[in-house]
């Protein structure tokens, strides 16, 4: 008897732990809802002071790691959040605003980080910390960053995550933006988002 | 100087110190207390404490963190963790200790721990040993799955519990010491049936990883990695930690009981008397 059971019991619980991962709604983005941690942080804004998510709450917050001198991944984000939230209804696009942290407190700057991050839109907010905090914030969202050895010149490259994360009105974690998605999927996926209660 | 850093525990896991504490701790004092003849040789002890001790460092150390950030120390990590860790502990045979420990249980404590019992037979049943023993890497590599458990704490970490728990059960019913001849053990023919059964799947998996055009595991790419790497090369040398070591570990697991067997090879007779209790 129990020798007969058995497949039975291994399918049910296969389905059961199959069926955690499940989900009803449809995202182009990966749904990280239960994943992450909520947001949470304290930084240091583009005028020395500190910022934390408290400044930017009831908003739709999207949290991206690079540096200022990221030669072409950075940019090539920052630009393509802006035309996907540029896309939505004029009413919503205030509702949004992109926490740019730097990896890269040795050279960016606050100053420098705010005249970037202000260049790719006014709900842009350039964001960073000294190097242990940032250890912190990257590892609570399971991310890392590292430096590549200084060329002649000083310059160095940035390991850093190529993911935007979505955190929601109340600051749950609730999407992972891959590369590779279009600008229009983003913006579906932000409204989508916007649109929940 | 040495790095010393290296030794503290990236995501400190107080339970998972309390458990190899534990062991490390109920294993020296059984050592300690048990009769001489029972002790087990040196050899032994250090096979226990080297596999204790190479999963504990690479849960509990900074290999941690470089197994959450590039796809091949992770292989690494299961590596340890599935094979080569349990397969030291259950290879050192610590069945006097744990007889020593159930001695000292009093009734009580023998009969809570009995659901654990039903539980643990049923794991080692060769079919479902077998099967769980794959499955669980099939589960933890199948892509969705793994970004989910790479991006989650939680999942991470029963991710890694399950696969020592798993390699613990799984390598201690291939190195069981008790005679077949004498005990309800298994069977030598079938340990090696079920070692020669489960390297197959996990080489074509670890193929399937090293000839795969694409990124199988973007996580690692959307995460950032520890340090500059070619994506395609981390893939690589993760499909090659997949497909090599584990088929090693199953075919030197095979010599191992082969060896046993041709020496107890018309040694052990089974006594007809003792027969009916010992089954």
């Amino acid at each position: 008897m129990t020798k007969r059971l058995l497949p039975l019991i291994l399918t049910v619980s296969v389905l059961a732990l199959t069926g955690c991962f499940g989900n009803d709604e449809q995202w182009h983005g990966k749904d990280i809802s239960g994943l992450m941690p909520e947001l949470e942080f304290e930084l240091v804004g583009a005028g020395g002071q500190t910022v934390t998510p408290e400044d930017s709450a009831g908003d739709i917050r999207l949290l991206y790691f690079g540096f200022t001198s990221c030669p072409d991944v950075c940019p090539t984000t920052l630009t393509d959040l802006r035309k996907a939230v540029n896309q939505l209804p004029a009413d919503y696009r205030d509702d949004i605003t992109t926490l740019f942290v730097s990896v890269d407190p040795q050279r960016d700057t606050p100053e420098r980080l705010g005249s970037y991050a202000s260049f790719f839109g006014d709900h842009v907010v350039g964001l960073t910390a000294a190097e242990p905090e940032l250890r912190e914030l990257t590892k609570r969202y399971r991310t890392t960053f590292g430096y590549d050895e200084p060329d002649a010149d000083g310059n160095y490259n940035v390991s850093h995550s190529s993911a935007v994360y979505v955190f929601d009105r109340s600051g749950n974690a609730r999407l992972l933006l891959r590369p590779g998605l279009t600008t229009q999927q983003v913006s579906e996926d932000l409204a989508q988002l916007l649109s929940e209660a | 100087m040495p790095d010393i850093g290296f030794l503290a525990p990236y995501d400190f896991s107080p339970l998972t110190i309390l458990s190899f504490a534990l062991v490390l701790a109920g294993y020296g004092f059984a050592l300690l207390r048990m009769a001489p003849d029972q002790r087990p040789g040196s050899v032994r002890i250090v096979a226990f404490v080297v596999g204790v001790l190479l999963c504990y460092g690479v849960m509990q150390t900074r290999f941690d963190y470089y197994s959450q950030y590039m796809f091949f120390v992770h292989r690494g990590q299961h590596l340890i963790l599935h094979h080569l860790g349990p397969f030291l502990i259950a290879l050192s045979n610590p069945l006097p200790i744990f007889r020593f420990w159930h001695e000292k249980m009093s009734p009580t404590l023998r009969s809570w721990l009995r659901p654990v019992g039903w539980v643990y037979r049923i794991l080692q049943q060769p079919v479902i040993a077998a099967v769980l023993f794959v499955g669980l890497i099939y589960f933890w590599l199948w892509p969705p799955i793994h970004f989910d458990a790479m991006l989650s704490r939680q999942l991470y970490w029963t991710m890694n519990w399950s696969m020592l728990l798993d390699g613990l059960l799984f390598w201690w019913l291939m190195f069981d010491p008790r005679s077949p001849v004498l005990t309800s053990a298994l069977g030598y023919g079938k340990r090696i049936l079920i070692l020669a059964a489960v390297a197959i799947p996990q080489m074509i998996l670890g193929a399937w990883i090293v000839f795969s055009r694409g990124m199988v595991y973007d996580v690692y790419e959307v995460c950032g990695r520890a340090w500059p790497m070619a994506p395609e090369t981390d893939q690589l040398l993760g499909g090659l930690l997949t497909w090599i070591p584990p088929a090693m570990m199953s075919v030197i697991g095979i010599l191992l009981i082969l060896r046993r067997a041709m020496h107890e090879d018309g040694r052990i007779v089974k006594p007809s008397r003792l027969a009916g209790e010992n089954l």
